[in-house]
């Protein structure tokens, strides 16, 4: 049984549907990458397959032993969090809590993930300073962070590489390579089909309403949809 | 001065003024502990509203008292108001961004509504000589901390404690609501019942501070010491202590001081005052320490 699957699901808000008649599945160690230009529904996408949303119609199905507090996301960068007060450390641990149940405080396994994910991150010297003074790449690298404390066994990214700059950029899709690598499975959204080809073994196409392409990577690049995507991602990045 | 400082020991000899001091410590402790979070949930006029509920009830509940025959005072009876605090404050918080009703519109309605019932009550139902002093008294606390009865004290202390516990026993999962919920729904935290749970400490902060300072500045006791400490400190863990110590050291000062004069001054005003001054402080070291690091 696949960890995650939808089947016919249609995503929206209030009644209206943004895409409809999504189906794909996602099985342990699977590497997602759902394409698509802004607006056309990832992030709504994904937030109703974490259940934050509710969706229009068909259902999603989590098996092969994943449970609800098993799973990682790194959400789309939002503004609420500008003058937060709160230290790397804080958030990242924070990700451990989903371990915690009614335990009110971290333990030192949890402290040491945190710890541990940080050095993975190459954030650990940042741990005391604030969260909100830190650089677009550092704050998704403590994000990513605190994502890899909530599971190992899948990750669910929305634009990790939004607001970062070239390298930075490079050096997130590696990272999540590797981690995809190391058994994680991955979900991820992303504009840049050049680089995240690389790595991915499956995509979610979406277009204007409906899903243009689901399936593995390999048939994608051999379909027309596809061909058109890479052309064009191609020809922009050259 | 000296005048004032021997009045002052004075006061500080009689029980009832001890029992002030105390309760009004503890309150402002506890009421300063979700100041952060409210002020990053954009919801600091949630105190406001709340307390308007408060007086509303208060009210309402007074002049039914006063019809069936029973002859009571204006004063802020924890049992009924508390209870009522708390409903609307599950209901405020649990509407949500998605309701029809958008929270701040919903807030703004029920509490000016409740202040406008509640002053109508007031008026028609009073036997009171004395209406504006009542209403002044409700609304800003002027000596409310002074003449609580011994069985509100208690309450006062046993909530105070309540929260406090709540809170330290919370905390880190308070941090992670407040911090970003979707990534805590996502991740398998049950944020809806953190949220009630929130919404019910946040009433009974309300309503603790009300008896403080009054029902127009409680929004003022909750959010200044957060927005004090967040000048100065950049953690939350930080704030939190920080906000916490300065509520209690204006409290403390303020009721203090609200002593000296031969008059007295009104307490709520007088904490909320030294508040402010503290909060004027902070900013300025922390906008010369901003200046000084980026030279
Ligand atoms: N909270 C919301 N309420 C109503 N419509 C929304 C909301 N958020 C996004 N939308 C709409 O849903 C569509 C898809 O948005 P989104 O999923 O964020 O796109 P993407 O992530 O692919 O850029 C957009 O047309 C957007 O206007
Ligand atoms: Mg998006």
């Amino acid at each position: 049984m696949a960890q995650l699957s939808c089947n016919n699901l249609s995503v929206g808000y209030e009644g209206k549907a943004v895409v409809t008649d999504i189906s794909f599945t996602v099985n342990a160690g699977d590497y997602l990458c759902i394409l698509g230009e802004n607006g056309s529904g990832k992030s709504t996408l994904m937030k109703t397959i974490l259940r934050l949303k509710s969706p229009m119609s068909g259902n999603i199905e989590s098996g092969d032993g994943l449970l609800p507090n098993e799973i990682g996301y790194l959400p789309q960068q939002t503004v609420v969090q500008k003058d937060f007060p709160a230290s790397v450390r804080e958030v990242v641990l924070s990700g451990c809590l989903n371990g915690c149940g009614l335990r009110p405080f971290y333990n030192r396994k949890e402290k040491q993930l945190a710890a541990e994910n940080m050095e993975r991150l190459g954030i650990s010297d940042l741990s005391i300073r604030c969260y909100r003074e830190l650089s677009g790449g550092q704050q998704q690298r403590a994000l990513l962070a605190r994502a890899l404390c909530a599971t190992r066994k899948i990750l669910l990214l929305d634009e990790p590489t939004a607001g970062l700059d070239p390298n930075a950029t490079l050096e997130m899709y590696d990272l999540i390579a590797d981690l995809n690598k190391s058994g994680t499975s991955i979900i991820m959204i992303s504009h840049d089909l050049v680089n995240s080809a690389k790595h991915a073994s499956h995509i979610l196409h979406i277009g204007k309403q409906s899903v243009l392409f689901s399936g593995t990577m390999s048939d994608y690049i051999k379909s027309d949809i596809g061909r058109r995507f890479v052309d064009f991602m191609g020809g922009e990045s050259a | 001065m000296s005048e004032g400082l021997q009045r002052l020991q004075g006061f500080l000899e009689m029980d009832f003024v001890q029992n002030a001091v105390i309760v009004g410590v503890l309150i402002a402790f506890c009421s300063s502990l979700l100041g952060v979070t409210l002020v990053l949930k954009r919801l600091s006029f949630i105190g406001s509203g709340l307390s308007h509920v408060s007086f509303g009830t208060t009210t309402i509940v007074a002049a039914i008292v006063m019809i069936i025959g029973y002859d009571s005072q204006f004063d802020n009876n924890i049992f009924y108001v508390l209870p009522v605090t708390i409903l609307c404050s599950v209901l405020l918080l649990l509407s949500g961004p998605n309701s029809k009703i958008k929270g701040d519109s919903a807030l703004a309605m029920i509490s000016v509504g409740a202040l406008a019932v509640g002053y109508l009550f007031m008026n028609i139902f009073s036997k009171s000589a004395n209406l504006s002093g009542d209403v002044c008294k409700v609304l800003f606390g002027s000596t409310a901390i002074l003449t609580l009865k011994p069985e509100t004290v208690s309450v006062c202390i046993v909530l105070s404690l309540l929260v406090t516990a709540v809170f330290i026993l919370f905390y880190n999962k308070i941090f992670a609501i407040t911090f970003d919920e979707d990534f805590s729904s996502a991740t398998g935290i049950k944020s809806k019942i953190y949220n009630l749970l929130l919404a019910v400490i946040i009433a009974v902060i309300i309503v603790l501070a009300m008896n403080l300072v009054g029902a127009l500045l409680v929004s003022a006791l909750v959010v200044f010491p957060a927005l004090t400490a967040m000048r100065l400190f950049k953690s939350f863990r930080a704030v939190t202590i920080c906000s916490v110590v300065v509520s209690v050291v204006c409290a403390a000062l303020g009721i203090l001081i609200s002593m000296l004069p031969e008059k007295g001054t009104p307490i709520g005003s007088t904490i909320v005052a030294v508040d402010i001054a503290v909060f004027a402080v902070f900013s300025i070291i922390g906008f010369v320490n901003q200046r000084l690091r980026t030279l």
